[in-house]
């Protein structure tokens, strides 16, 4: 045993160091250390875990693939071509003619040297073989999918302007986010899930959009709807548009978005800004398609389909669409902070205003001292002064719990706050075993000071294999837990932790002080 | 103050083929239940769905509620009120398809005002995807196979000093589970079984008190889950850490019965194990139940005063420290006899 005012320094050291880390989250400028995070369940905000559709990433690469194929070909002279999609990732091709395939062969050779070949039939004039991209590469690009979507996202969010934004991978292609405090979530999770793949695509002028709607509409070509809203009534209604499928810029090449107000109508509008290559191109576009419409595509909805007057220079174009102030300065942040190169789909989300937050907070307190105050004055009536010790224990308990939750950074959560009231209850059984121990000893006839040593030796390891196995029990659920349950995981861990100290060492201090220096002869226990 | 007289000798031993008896019929009622009901009622979290929490300044009829939901084109939905009548409170669940676009929440804001002509507040909104709640079932069963396992593993070291055997077990039992997931095998099935040859492994191999443990925590879980299911109430993940953490707390009883045992095992050479049994029972008694008394009141007060989130979880404790302090006195330690008994009769 070691000497009394050794334990005594030890006890008012590790209690000075709880108060210092408890502390910053009651008087924050005190001094700058963390304070107790509190869940997203307890200060309201928001919980979302994506998916990412990384197999659509893999797809429109072969999309791409598939268009540029065509476009290499056509450059080429291929004739006798025909070109089909055998699969959502696979593009099927026949060639048939000498010239042809030797053609063909040669742009295999020189263009398409990334992509898997599976020939299936190869002579002189006839070749037949699909294409793929290798399993190497669709990985990569599946994970490539993920950074960039976690990327874009959070670029998002920070122009978006949300405080400690938590966003994070989740196994392989999940983002976990987290936004505590946020007011505006519907907002928040319309800008996060939108793909915002911005296209500019002609309208298809030499083919009529009623003959499209009704057979289907001709290669190359799609029908896509631009969707408005009647102020008045509230009804949408869906204007089809024909146009070509081959974009011929994307928000790719953007550089700039902004929020401007129309001079005219007051409307505002995005005002873009291409970087150089996207200029070049969309003047060259706009000189060669005057009179044509070209449609703004996002998201495959046409949001407007003006008709090119005259040839734009200066790398600059608007989008209009009677747009509200907040929904133009939302689509201006997802066209900066670019597209998401797949979809994602929203797998789980809580949300929690912030006045269910503090109604938990106010319950689970109240919760918390009435249960507080009935232990007290059950032990205290039980085991008298002992018992009020085991209470001050309890409550000591209750500031290592909140210094250990500070000091990993770890967070509050509601289930969090069950697991201490839970401690409370169970954190005085540690102080039962001591003492009924000690009472078993006292009715054998033993001194006080006898008694107390053998009832502390004795349930010293009984509190450690009883502790042990609820530890085994936290920690399971710590591994297997999501957010509120790991918080409950971690503070039943650190209460276990922190009841294991105060009964052992602290009671023993107590009892020993009593003993020695007060020289007590009868305990009140 | 003492509540049990020192000195008291109950004879707990004696009445464990009532125990028996009691503990088969509440076992075996639990999962005629769960048979009766189809399995547990999931929640969101292991079902998918979504579940949306509202509140009106006045009150608003829930059938007014319904023509709102209905206008928005999500009838199928089952509108609950939360709480006392004067919070204005509602639980609404529905499907997950349709929450998960930012639009979902304004347009619901919109229906319910101009259905119930309050002032709403969405002050919850939970969403999970099907996938997400397949996952977190496998999870969950995979958590409390293994919280038991690694439980196994620390009462046969500490009390038989049998950590080689209980270990190899637990390792070879937890790669064939794992195995057979990867495999595909379903989840329920494989833990199922891991379970029961587990418990056959045990008697085997003599490991009786981590054989009375493990007995003892499955009691408590499978009673605990019937209860659930015949209140039917909704398992959430909050529930599974009740049970995880009744799992905690019933061993933590056992385990004090089991260290007087093995303490008065050293002392009383001569005494029979059932009288050595029923002695530490007793000895123990005292601490049992005031433990349980606190662990009680406290939650009592968290059920009752915590608010309805956490309620379903105080309850599942409140449970628990029932059913767990019943086990630790009566199941536990007549395993233990029981197998001794069976070991000295084939000797």
């Amino acid at each position: 045993m070691k000497r009394f005012s050794v334990r005594l320094a030890i006890v008012l050291a590790v209690i000075v160091t709880a108060v210092v880390y408890c502390l910053p989250t009651f008087k924050t400028d005190l001094w700058p250390r963390k304070r107790i995070n509190l869940g997203l369940d307890l200060q309201g905000g928001m919980h979302l875990v994506l998916e990412v559709d990384t197999a659509k990433a893999v797809q429109s690469t072969i999309d791409r693939n598939f268009l540029e194929i065509r476009d290499l070909a056509r450059k080429s002279q291929v004739q006798n071509l025909s070109l089909e999609r055998s699969g959502p990732t696979k593009i099927a091709v026949q060639v048939s003619g000498r010239e042809n395939v030797a053609a063909f062969k040669q742009l295999l050779e020189k263009d398409l040297r990334d992509l898997r070949r599976n020939i299936q039939t190869e002579d002189a004039d006839q070749l037949a073989l699909s294409l793929d991209l290798a399993d190497a590469d669709a990985d990569h690009i599946k994970k490539l999918a993920v950074d960039q979507a976690l990327e874009t996202i959070r670029n998002r969010i920070d122009q978006f302007g949300v405080a400690e934004p938590d966003i994070r991978r989740q196994g392989d292609n999940r983002i976990l986010i987290q936004l505590p405090g946020i007011q505006d979530s519907d907002r928040a999770k319309d800008l996060i899930g939108r793909t915002a793949l911005l296209e500019f695509k002609l309208v298809d002028e030499a083919h009529d959009v009623n003959a499209a709607l009704q057979g289907s509409p001709p290669p190359g070509s799609e029908i896509l709807y631009k969707v408005d809203e009647d102020a008045a009534t509230k009804r949408a209604s869906r204007t089809p548009y024909l146009v070509r499928k081959s974009a011929l810029l994307t928000g790719a090449s953007l550089t700039d978005a902004r929020v401007q107000i129309d001079s005219q109508f007051g409307e505002p509008y995005v005002s873009i800004d291409f970087d150089k290559k996207g200029a070049r191109v969309f003047e060259r576009v706009t000189g060669e398609n005057v009179g044509k419409r070209l449609a703004i595509v996002l998201d495959n909805k046409v949001y407007s389909a003006p008709t090119i007057q005259e040839k734009i220079g200066g790398g600059r174009a608007r989008i209009t669409g009677r747009f509200t102030m907040e929904e133009a300065r939302d689509l201006a942040i997802v066209l900066r902070a670019g597209a998401l190169p797949a979809p994602v789909t929203i797998l789980e989300e809580r949300t929690v205003g912030p006045s269910l937050g503090a109604d938990s907070i106010r319950a689970g307190l109240i919760s918390m001292a009435v249960g507080g105050l009935l232990v007290l004055l059950f032990m205290g009536i039980y085991y008298k002064l002992a018992g009020l010790l085991a209470v001050f224990e309890v409550l000591l308990d209750i500031l290592l719990i909140g210094a250990g939750l500070a000091a990993f950074g770890a967070t509050l959560t509601l289930p969090g706050m069950a697991g201490i009231i839970l401690t409370i209850g169970m954190a005085v059984d540690n102080n039962v075993l001591i003492y009924e121990r000690i009472r078993e000893e006292l009715r054998l006839g033993k001194t006080p000071r006898a008694s107390t040593d053998a009832g502390f030796d004795r349930a010293t390891t009984t509190i450690m294999d009883a502790n042990i196995t609820t530890l085994i029990a936290a920690v399971v659920l710590f591994q297997f837990g999501t957010g509120p349950v790991k918080g409950f995981a971690v503070t039943l861990s650190i209460g276990v932790i922190a009841s294991m100290f105060t009964a052992i060492v602290v009671s023993r201090l107590v009892f020993d002080y009593v003993l020695t220096t007060r020289k007590v002869r009868k305990l009140s226990i | 103050m003492e509540i049990i007289k020192p000195g008291i000798n109950i004879d707990f031993v004696g009445k464990r083929q009532l125990a028996y008896t009691v503990s088969s019929v509440l076992i075996v009622l639990s999962i005629l239940s769960l048979i009766w009901h189809g399995g547990p009622r999931y929640g969101i979290d292991f079902a998918g769905g979504a579940l949306i929490q509202v509140k009106f300044d006045r009150p608003a009829p829930i059938d007014r509620i319904k023509d709102g939901l209905g206008e928005l084109g999500i009838a199928g939905a089952t509108v609950q009120r939360m709480g006392e009548a004067a919070d204005n409170e509602v639980l609404i669940r529905t499907e997950a398809a349709g929450v998960d676009t930012g639009a979902f929440i304004p347009a619901l804001r919109k229906a319910l005002e101009a259905s119930s002509e309050a002032a709403v507040e969405v002050r919850r909104v939970e969403m999970v995807g099907p996938q997400v709640g397949k996952d977190l079932r496998e999870k969950a069963l995979l958590a409390i196979f293994f919280a038991l396992t690694f439980i196994a593993i620390y009462i046969s070291g500490r009390f038989e000093f049998k950590w080689a055997q209980s270990g190899v077990v637990a390792l070879v039992l937890g790669g064939a589970v794992y195995g057979l997931y990867t495999f595909g095998v379903s989840m329920p099935f494989i833990i199922l079984s891991a379970l029961i040859v587990t418990l056959v492994l045990f008697w085997v191999l003599g490991l009786k008190y981590a054989l009375g443990a493990i007995v003892a925590l499955l009691h408590d879980v499978i009673i605990t889950v019937g209860i659930f299911s015949i209140a039917e109430k909704e398992f959430t993940i909050t529930v599974i850490a009740a049970l995880l953490t009744i799992i905690g707390y019933s061993l933590n009883d056992t385990i004090i019965v089991y260290d007087r045992i093995r303490e008065n095992l050293k002392k009383l050479l001569k005494t029979p194990l059932a009288a050595v049994i029923n002695r530490s029972v007793n000895e123990t008694l005292s601490r049992t139940i005031l433990t349980a008394g606190t662990v009680f009141v406290v939650v009592a007060a968290l059920y009752l005063l915590g608010g309805e989130i956490i309620k379903d979880f105080a309850f599942a404790i409140l449970v628990g420290v029932v059913v767990g302090t019943y086990s630790s006195i009566y199941v536990a330690s007549s395993i233990v006899l029981t197998w001794q008994e069976r070991a000295r009769k084939r000797r």
